[in-house]
C-alpha cells in the first residue's frame, strides 16, 4: 500500500513542497523540482507576470504540478483574498497558501488575520494552506474554517534555523486532525527528516534549496530526508496502530 | 515621538571619538553576530574596520543569499518635471540654475510609459523638482493613476508631503516612497540647502515616518554620500533605517547610498567618498539591517556595479535618465550625469553573467 499525502482532493506521494523564490536562475527552479521529484510548488503571486512570456517563473514549473500560490506581500486578510483571487483568475488553479505578514523585521505571519482571510476563501471554494505561528487554538479555529492543512513554522522566513518550534509542532500534530505541513525555517535535510518523524504530513522548503551552491542536489538530498523521516515514523511505534491488534497486548495472557 | 530624538543622543564628536577607538577585536567580535547593536554598527564604519572588507563582503554576501536570494530587481526613474523653488547648492535643479524647465502633460507620462514598458521593467520611480504651483499632489495623483496601467509597482522620489498627502496617493495606487535626507548633520543640511521649504530640516526627517503610517508599502531613505563626513552620514542612515523598521513593522524599509554626481552649478564637494568607503558602508549597512532592501542607482559605473551585485545590493536601476522625459526623447538637462549608461537589456544580461536572476517584478497592485 502506497503512503499517500490527500489535500484537497489530490493524491501526493511526495511529501517535499518546494517554493521557488531566490533561486539565481529560473532554470534552477525546474532542475530542483524535477530531482526533488516534488509535486507542490508554491510561488508568490507578486512575482508572477503572466505578460511576460520569456521570464514568468510559471513557465519553470513542470506542468504536472500543482501550483500553489501564496499572497505574500498580504498585509491583512483583505489583501490576502484579493491576492488569491488575482491568482485564480490567472490561471494558478484553486489552491493557496495564505501568507499574511504584517511585520517586516521577523517576517512573523500574523495568525488572526490569517484566520480571518481563511474563512473567506474556504467560503470560495479555494483549498486553503495557511501558514501560520504555531498556536493550538488557532489551528482549531483554522479547521473548524475549513482549512485543508495547517503550515505552522519551524522558525521565521529565511533564518535556517530548523524546528525552533518544535514542541508546539508537536502539539499540533497530536490535536489536530488535519495534515500538519512544517513551512519555514527548515535549513538542512535532517531537519526535514526530524519534522517528518514527528509526524508531519509533509514540510515546505525554499531557501535551504534555491540557496544551495547546488539546488538540484539540494532538492534530492531533501526529498530522500523527507522520505526517510516519514518511513522512520511509519515504522516506529506508532505504526502498529495501523494493523488490527489485540485490546491487551501485553497482558492479555492473564484472562 | 521622531528619529529627531535619536539623532540628537549622538553628537558628531562623540561618534567619531568612538569610532576612531574601534579596535580590530570589536570588529571580528561584530563580524560574528546576527544582529548587530548599534554600537556593533559604527564598528563596522570605523577606520579598523576598513582592514576587514573582504570578511564583512563574505559576511553581508551570505547574509543577502539567505534573506533574498541571488536576485536583483530592476526598476528605472521617470522624471516627470524639474521646476523647483528650492536653492540647493548640490542640485542641478537649484531655482537659480538657468535650465529651461520642463514638466510631462498626462499624455507625455503615457507616452513615456508605454516607451519603458516596452523594456519590461514592472517597477518605476517617479520624480519632480519641489514645486507645489508646477507638480502638486493632484498632478502626482494623475500621473500615477496614469502609471498604474503600466507597471505593478508606483514609487515616488518627491518633495515632502504631509501624512494626509501621502495617504491620497497610497489610495491612487502609489505603493512605494523615497526620500532622501540628503545630510543628517544638520548644521551641513542648512549649509547645502540655501532657501526655500527644504530648508526645512526636520519636516523632511520626519517624512518617511508620515509615509509609514499613510501606508506606503515600501519606505527608502538614505543620505546623499559627500556632503558630510561620510562615517556619520552612513551611521545615521543606518540608525534611522532600523528606527523605521522597529517602529513601523508593516513597512519595508528600505535604504540607498547614492554617492554625488557631477552637476549644474559650482559647489564641489568637500567630503568625496571613495570606492573602498563606499563599499564599507555599503557592507555595513547590509549587515546592521539584514532585512532590508538596498537600492543601487546608475550614479555609479558599470564595472563597480557589476562587482556590487555580490555585495548587498538588492535593488539596481537601469536605462535610466535623469532628463524630464528623457525615455522619448534625447535632448534636456538632467538633475546629475548618470554614470552607467547601459539599456535595460544590457545590465539584465550582466546580471546574468553573473550568476544571479534578474527580477522585473516584485509587487501585484492589490
Amino acid at each position: 500500500m502506497v503512503d499517500k499525502l490527500v489535500i484537497g482532493g489530490r493524491e501526493l506521494e511526495n511529501r517535499l513542497f518546494v517554493g521557488t523564490g531566490k533561486f539565481a536562475n529560473h532554470h534552477l527552479i525546474t532542475e530542483s523540482i524535477n530531482r526533488s521529484g516534488a509535486q507542490v510548488v508554491t510561488m508568490a503571486l507578486r512575482r508572477v507576470d503572466l505578460k511576460v512570456r520569456q521570464e514568468n517563473v510559471l513557465n519553470f514549473i513542470p506542468k504536472d504540478c500543482v501550483l500553489l500560490p501564496n499572497t505574500s506581500g498580504a498585509r491583512t486578510a483583505e489583501e490576502a483574498v484579493k491576492i488569491a483571487r488575482i491568482a485564480r483568475d490567472s490561471g494558478c488553479g484553486n489552491w493557496v497558501k495564505i501568507e499574511v505578514i504584517s511585520d517586516h523585521k521577523y517576517l512573523l505571519p500574523d495568525n488572526y488575520e490569517t484566520i480571518r482571510a481563511t474563512e473567506i476563501l474556504v467560503s470560495e471554494g479555494f483549498v486553503v494552506l495557511p501558514y501560520m505561528s504555531p498556536d493550538l487554538m488557532v489551528a482549531k479555529r483554522l479547521a473548524e474554517v475549513g482549512a485543508a492543512a495547517i503550515m505552522p513554522l519551524g522558525s521565521p522566513i529565511g533564518t535556517n534555523r530548523g524546528l525552533k518550534t518544535k514542541e508546539l509542532i508537536r502539539i499540533l500534530i497530536e490535536e489536530i486532525k488535519l495534515p500538519i505541513i512544517v513551512d519555514a525555517g527548515i535549513g538542512k535535510p535532517s531537519e526535514a527528516a526530524e519534522a517528518m518523524e514527528m509526524g508531519a504530513a509533509a514540510v515546505l522548503v525554499n531557501t535551504a534549496i534555491a540557496t544551495a551552491d547546488d539546488p538540484a542536489m539540494m532538492g534530492e538530498a531533501f526529498s530522500l530526508a523527507v522520505r526517510a523521516g516519514r518511513m522512520a515514523y511509519l515504522a516506529g511505534p506508532g505504526a502498529t496502530k495501523i494493523y488490527a491488534e489485540a485490546s491487551s497486548p501485553l497482558t492479555g495472557f492473564l484472562s | 515621538m521622531s528619529f529627531y530624538k535619536e539623532y540628537q543622543k549622538f553628537s558628531a564628536k562623540e561618534l567619531n571619538q568612538f569610532i576612531n577607538n574601534v579596535t580590530s577585536q570589536m570588529v571580528q567580535r561584530a563580524l560574528e553576530k546576527d544582529r548587530l547593536s548599534q554600537e556593533e554598527f559604527l564598528a563596522l564604519l570605523s577606520p579598523a574596520a576598513g582592514n576587514y572588507l573582504e570578511q564583512m563582503a563574505q559576511k553581508a554576501h551570505q547574509m543577502t543569499v539567505q534573506q533574498f536570494g541571488k536576485v536583483i530587481l530592476l526598476y528605472t526613474p521617470m522624471y516627470l518635471a524639474d521646476y523647483c523653488v528650492n536653492q540647493c547648492v548640490y542640485c542641478s535643479f537649484n531655482v537659480h540654475n538657468p535650465i529651461p524647465r520642463s514638466k510631462l502633460s498626462p499624455v507625455e507620462v503615457e507616452a513615456g510609459a508605454k516607451e519603458i514598458a516596452k523594456t519590461e521593467l514592472k517597477h518605476i520611480l517617479i520624480l519632480t523638482g519641489e514645486s507645489r504651483k508646477h507638480t502638486p499632489v493632484s498632478y502626482i495623483k494623475e500621473c500615477a493613476q496614469i502609471l498604474r496601467k503600466y507597471f505593478s509597482s508606483v514609487s515616488i522620489e518627491i518633495y515632502p508631503l504631509l501624512e494626509e498627502e501621502y495617504r491620497e496617493l497610497v489610495a491612487a495606487g502609489v505603493d512605494g516612497l523615497t526620500i532622501y535626507q540628503e545630510v543628517y548633520q544638520e548644521e551641513v543640511y542648512h549649509q547645502v540647502h540655501v532657501k526655500g521649504p527644504k530648508k526645512n530640516y526636520l519636516f523632511r526627517l520626519d517624512a518617511p515616518e508620515r509615509g509609514c503610517r499613510a501606508g506606503m508599502r515600501t519606505v527608502n531613505i538614505g543620505a546623499l554620500l559627500g556632503l558630510a563626513d561620510w562615517r556619520t552620514e552612513a551611521i545615521f542612515s543606518g540608525l534611522h533605517a532600523r528606527y523605521l523598521q522597529d517602529k513601523y513593522l508593516e513597512s519595508e524599509i528600505g535604504i540607498s547610498v547614492p554617492r554625488i554626481r557631477p552637476h549644474l552649478g559650482e559647489f564641489q564637494p568637500a567630503n568625496l567618498v571613495e570606492d573602498k568607503s563606499f563599499v564599507q558602508i555599503l557592507l555595513a549597512l547590509r549587515i546592521f539591517l539584514p532585512r532590508a532592501g538596498i537600492a543601487l542607482s546608475t550614479r555609479e559605473n558599470a564595472l563597480f556595479r557589476d562587482h556590487l551585485v555580490y555585495l548587498g545590493v538588492t535593488k539596481m536601476s537601469a536605462g535610466s535618465t535623469t532628463v524630464v522625459g528623457g525615455h522619448s526623447k534625447e535632448e534636456g538637462s538632467g538633475q546629475f550625469a548618470i554614470c552607467d549608461e547601459r539599456t535595460v537589456e544590457q545590465v539584465k544580461d550582466m546580471i546574468y553573467r553573473q550568476g544571479y536572476q534578474p527580477i522585473f517584478k516584485d509587487w501585484e497592485a492589490i
